[in-house]
């Protein structure tokens, strides 16, 4: 970009600007203290300095009003730092609700995304300005970073497993992405470019190019061809428990416990469909791990996630004997 | 003449000739020289390894080396340096040398002991130095799982079995140490008479006994699930990589403060030294290494503040963190007090330790952002992280490391290094050290990520500057290297006190005997009783 | 290690008592430094059995808990044997030292044959972690994998000690047969014991936590 020689990055989402407030903060204060040794140093270094070879100081030997005043002063100081850290992590680990989904899957040594739209992009994203994003993210290999410095925001990215950041742009322009754990040879080629966008340019970058149809009916349609529907009926009379409204309410297992059903709980019934079989079914349905990519997880994820408000799909009655309660209300029905 | 006098008398150097006297020699004072050679030539390859990291940086595309190579470079860079260099540098050779003689012992509780630690880490460093030569290995010092469990095809086995190996090396010198303090002090030297030499180093051997048999089990799984996959850390099977950091940072965090804690033990005697006066609050300073080797135990989980791990469990670590800056503080302010009306000499050692007190000042203050949650999520994992702990390691340990080194040259050669190189050295390094690590705090911040190869173009003006900053820095280590040789035989003859320092090291002849003293020594005085040894020395 | 006069004091000491003192401390310093060694495993079977804990007691009901229950009769039995020993060296009874001794050697090696039966048995059933591993019935083969990987970690580590052990005990009978030994000198025989009771001790956690997690659930 223009600056040649920057010495501090811009801020271009909400959060940056509360990480840099606590920066100068923590600045403040080291700056002070630094000063303040370095000044003490050279003072008494000149200002006692040895005047002959035979000279006795006075003997001091200590002070324990001076010792609790520098540990507590520190310690106080610090703990405002932690607290106003900790406030910032919050900011930044929390996404809204309202937050655009945007998929992301990492792997040595590229960034691929995918819109709920269906639009895919390779190492750059493309996002509207003034609205928040989140992203669901999980790796192929290694361990990857989701670094964009200038939203200050970093997460790494694990495999076999969801980890999620956010951050809402404020600024219009484009952004370095880059991958902040080291991956392996080409660790600092898997970069790409965040660009931000006014939201007619978003739309107008959606409605062009896009093709294939959107995240959910590639899963609706995966869904199909994987022969999902085959037990996972929608009316709950299969042998499995039918996913109309499953994803974000609460499911009772057979061994008594309840899981949220979340992406992660999604992810591993598909994977990993015996680790937790929902209470009154059997465990019946084989895995699918290696017939299913990541990228189709997602899309699947995203399907059964669109289930829930669908409209004309048939109502969430209460399963004939699944456990599967509906979010909030519905759950007397189940007893 | 006087050459000939120094001939006559009977010490450890001239006791017995040959290699056999030195390969099979229980001395302390022996050993660590041979710790010496070898660590000095172990920070000669990781600094010919930083070089060229430092150089390939200086354009932001590939030019020397192959991303491939630059990879190696960078782990074998911080492989050497840390395992190699650091962890062993202060206690294996100075604490080696010292420990015993300042609590007045004849040597350390297990002499044989001693010498296997050194071969253990001559093996370990072979062993390492062996996977180098095969094909390097590229997983970057801290191994992170599954890319070393799993991706890497270096070799990543025979360089963990080095660490292992030379892991032993630091336990078996951590427990000798602990020992030789609890049972072989002197007559008259109680607890709160030990120099603050001795507790750093006894605080940094209970972390090295604590805390590196962790680290030995985790090379081993990682090594385990290498050659049998069985699954530890490999998701696929239901392991979690994120485990594997855990464990890891449960030793690299407290061997942090393995690798600064003698740093601050040789600040201490400098400080002491060189301004004539007991150092101010010497429990509190003798307390706080202890204190910060235990909280050291607390807060390795900050290290991943966004690796996955609850945002609770961030704040947890987050808040311990800030503990530990409160021992840190303690020793800055008590080493600055310690001036206040002194006798402040300017030798070499001196300017060291002006040094270190500074730049650790500068390290430990930034480690603060590094705690702060919000900032690190922004500064983890990139140059700003290098700097911080470079600040530590580098402008800390290796200060102190040198400061140490021209204090006690004249004990252990038995010769005066020349002052006024000496002092340049000691300028050299301190300017050449800030110039090369201050713009990788402008560049972090700027989101600069650690160990990239190539970078964008924005960021080159400050690595040049970072890059000629090295060089210098390069400069001033290698003055000590050339005046120290030179010294052994054209630099003038040391007495036995040349710096009026109290300590028993100093009461024995320079160089000491075989078995340190003369007559055993019983010890009468508080630490650093200036006045006592000024008043004996008018008697005598 | 031996030295001509083992009485001899060696030379960075002053008196017998600070060179025995120094021994034995040491000794507990270096059993600190093991238990950190296996802590690292312990945290590891911890997490993972804290992740899958019904996996995990499934695949500990595939071990006879029989066979270890007597294993560590067997083991006890030779820390009693071992004390019996250090007594010996304390009344300065050579003969019954090199017994005791040799006795404890024997219950080691019982110990140690019946574990390579139970390795043995992993073959036969493909419990051992690697591309034939299966263990019958459970759907989540990758996570039993990781119980039985833990299993022969930790058991695998504890017979290393245990040969280490016999190694150490084999020294202490010979010297014992030297006459090195007497009641104001057995400094040796004490930490070599401190060492296996050390290992004893390991196994008392590691029995329950791989053989008997899941008895009491009746399926």
């Amino acid at each position: 970009m223009g600056n040649r020689f920057p010495l501090f990055p811009v801020e271009a989402s909400t959060v940056a600007p509360s990480v840099d407030h606590l920066l100068f903060y923590l600045l403040g204060v080291s700056i002070f203290f630094t000063v303040l040794i370095f000044s003490a140093i050279f003072y008494f270094a000149i200002k006692y300095r040895r005047r002959s070879e035979t000279e006795l100081p006075p003997e001091i030997h200590g002070s324990t009003k001076l010792e609790i005043a520098w540990s507590i002063i520190p310690f106080g100081l610090a703990m405002v730092m932690f607290a106003w850290g900790a406030k910032v992590y919050f900011e930044i680990e929390r996404p809204p609700d309202d937050a655009l989904d945007v998929y992301v899957v990492a792997k040595q040594w590229m960034w691929k995304l995918q819109h709920k739209e269906g639009q895919r992009e390779i190492n750059e994203l493309h996002i509207p300005l003034g609205r928040a994003v989140k992203l669901t993210m999980t790796s192929l290999d290694v361990i990857h970073s989701f670094y964009v410095p200038d939203f200050r925001t970093k997460q790494d990215v694990l495999p076999g497993r969801y980890t999620t950041t956010w951050f809402k742009p404020t600024r219009v322009g484009k952004y370095h992405l880059f991958c902040a754990e080291y991956c392996g040879t080409k660790h600092s080629g898997m970069i790409g470019w965040v660009y931000v966008m006014e939201p007619q340019d978003y739309q107008a970058w959606l409605s062009g190019g896009a093709g294939g149809g959107s995240l959910a009916e590639n899963g609706q349609k995966l869904f199909q061809e994987l022969a999902c529907d085959n037990c996972h009926h929608m009316d709950g009379h299969g042998r499995c428990p039918s996913l109309q409204g499953v994803y974000g309410s609460k499911v009772l297992l057979t061994n008594g416990q309840t899981v949220v059903a979340d992406d992660a709980y999604v992810r591993e019934s598909i994977l990993q469909p015996n680790a937790k079989v929902v209470s009154g079914y059997q465990s019946i349905m084989p895995t699918f791990q290696g017939l299913v990519t990541e990228e189709g997880v997602l899309q699947l994820i995203e399907y059964i996630k669109s289930l829930k408000t669908q409209p004309g799909a048939a109502p969430a009655a209460a399963p004939a004997r699944g456990g599967v309660q509906p979010p909030a209300g519905g759950a007397a029905a189940q007893r | 003449m006087i050459t000939a006098a120094l001939e006559e008398r009977e010490h450890y150097l001239n006791a017995s000739y040959g290699l056999k006297s030195w390969l099979l020699t229980k001395d302390h004072k022996r050993i660590a020289l041979l710790y010496l050679g070898t660590i000095t030539l172990f920070f000669a390859l990781g600094g010919l390894f930083a070089t060229m990291i430092r150089i390939e940086l200086l354009t932001p595309q590939p030019d020397l080396v192959s991303s491939e190579t630059y990879n190696k470079l960078f782990t074998m860079h911080g492989v050497i340096m840390v395992f190699l260099f650091l962890v062993p540098s202060i206690p294996a050779t100075l604490g080696n040398f010292f420990l015993p003689i300042m609590i007045g012992a004849k040597d350390l509780a297990f002499p044989k002991l001693n010498l296997l630690s050194w071969y253990l880490l001559v093996a370990g460093g072979l062993c390492t130095l062996g996977a180098m030569f095969a094909g390097g290995v590229d997983t970057g010092w801290t191994f992170y799982t599954p890319y070393s469990s799993t991706y890497s095809n270096t070799y990543v086995i025979a360089t963990a079995l080095g660490i292992f190996i030379a892991g032993f090396s630091s336990i078996l010198t951590g427990l000798n140490f602990i020992v030789t303090v609890h049972r072989m002090r002197a007559p008259g030297m109680t607890w709160f008479r030990l120099p603050l030499f001795v507790w750093s180093n006894y605080a940094t051997s209970l972390i090295m006994v604590l805390g590196t048999p962790v680290l030995a089990v985790t090379i081993l799984l990682v090594g385990c699930e290498r050659l049998f996959h069985i699954g530890i850390f490999d998701p696929a099977l239901g392991g979690d990589p994120v485990l594997f950091q855990h464990m890891f940072w449960f030793y690299s965090h407290p061997a942090v403060y393995i690798m600064v804690l003698p740093g601050m033990g040789v600040v201490s005697e400098l400080v002491a030294t060189f301004s004539r006066k007991r150092v101010f609050g010497y429990g509190f300073v003798a307390f706080s290494s202890v204190a910060i080797a235990v909280l050291g135990f607390l807060v390795w989980g900050h290290h991943l503040f966004v690796s996955g791990q609850s945002v609770y469990a961030g704040m947890v670590f987050s808040f311990l963190s800030y503990f530990v800056a409160v021992p840190s503080a303690i020793k800055v302010f008590n080493w600055t007090a310690t001036l206040y009306k002194g006798s402040i000499s300017y030798d070499t050692p001196m300017l060291y330790a002006f040094g270190f007190i500074g730049l650790f000042t500068m390290g430990g203050l930034t480690g603060l952002f590094l705690a702060a949650l919000g900032i690190d999520v922004h500064v983890t994992d990139t140059y700003f992280v290098v700097a911080h702990f470079h600040y530590i390691m580098v402008g800390g340990t290796l200060m102190a490391y040198l400061g140490g080194m021209h204090y006690w040259w004249p004990k252990m050669t038995g010769r005066m290094y020349p002052e006024g190189w000496a002092k340049l050295s000691a300028l050299v390094v301190f300017l050449g050290f800030n110039l090369t690590f201050f713009p990788q705090f402008v560049l972090g911040y700027l989101g600069m990520p650690r160990r990239y190869h190539v970078y964008p173009p924005e960021f080159q003006v400050l690595h040049v500057m970072s890059t000629a900053g090295a060089s210098v820095l390069a400069v001033g280590y290698l003055m000590p290297l050339v005046y120290f040789l030179w010294s052994l035989r054209y630099g003038k003859l040391a007495p036995a006190n040349p710096w009026g320092a109290t300590g028993l090291e100093w009461q024995t002849s320079s160089p000491p005997p075989t078995h340190n003293f003369e007559e055993p020594p019983v010890v009468t005085h508080e630490a650093y009783d200036f006045a006592a040894l000024l008043e004996e020395a008018q008697v005598g | 290690m031996a030295s001509a006069n083992p009485l001899a004091l060696r030379e960075q000491f002053d008196t017998a008592a600070q060179q025995k003192d120094a021994s034995v401390l040491a000794m507990w310093i270096f059993l600190v430094t093991e238990i950190m060694f296996f802590g690292g495993l312990f945290l590891a079977y911890t997490a993972y059995r804290s992740f899958y804990p019904e996996v995990f007691g499934a695949a500990s009901r595939t071990l006879s808990a029989t066979i270890g229950a007597v294993n560590t009769a067997v083991l006890l039995t030779s820390s009693y044997t071992m004390v019996l020993a250090v007594r010996a060296a304390q009344k300065g009874s050579r003969k019954a030292l090199i017994w005791f001794l040799i006795l404890t050697m024997i219950f080691g090696t019982v110990f140690l044959g019946v574990k390579a039966y139970e390795w043995h048995e992993k073959f036969v059933e493909h419990h051992v972690p690697g591309p034939s591993f299966h263990l019958e019935g459970e759907p989540l083969q990758g996570q039993a994998q990781l119980f039985f990987s833990l299993y022969f970690a930790m058991t695998g580590l504890h017979a290393l000690h245990m040969v280490v052990g016999m190694g150490i005990m084999t020294v202490m009978t010979w010297r014992a047969w030297l006459g090195r030994f007497n009641a104001d000198y057995y400094t040796p025989i004490d930490v070599a014991g401190l060492y296996w009771h050390f290992v004893d001790v390991i196994w008392i956690f590691l029995f329950p936590l791989l053989y008997l997690i899941d008895r009491h659930v009746p399926k």
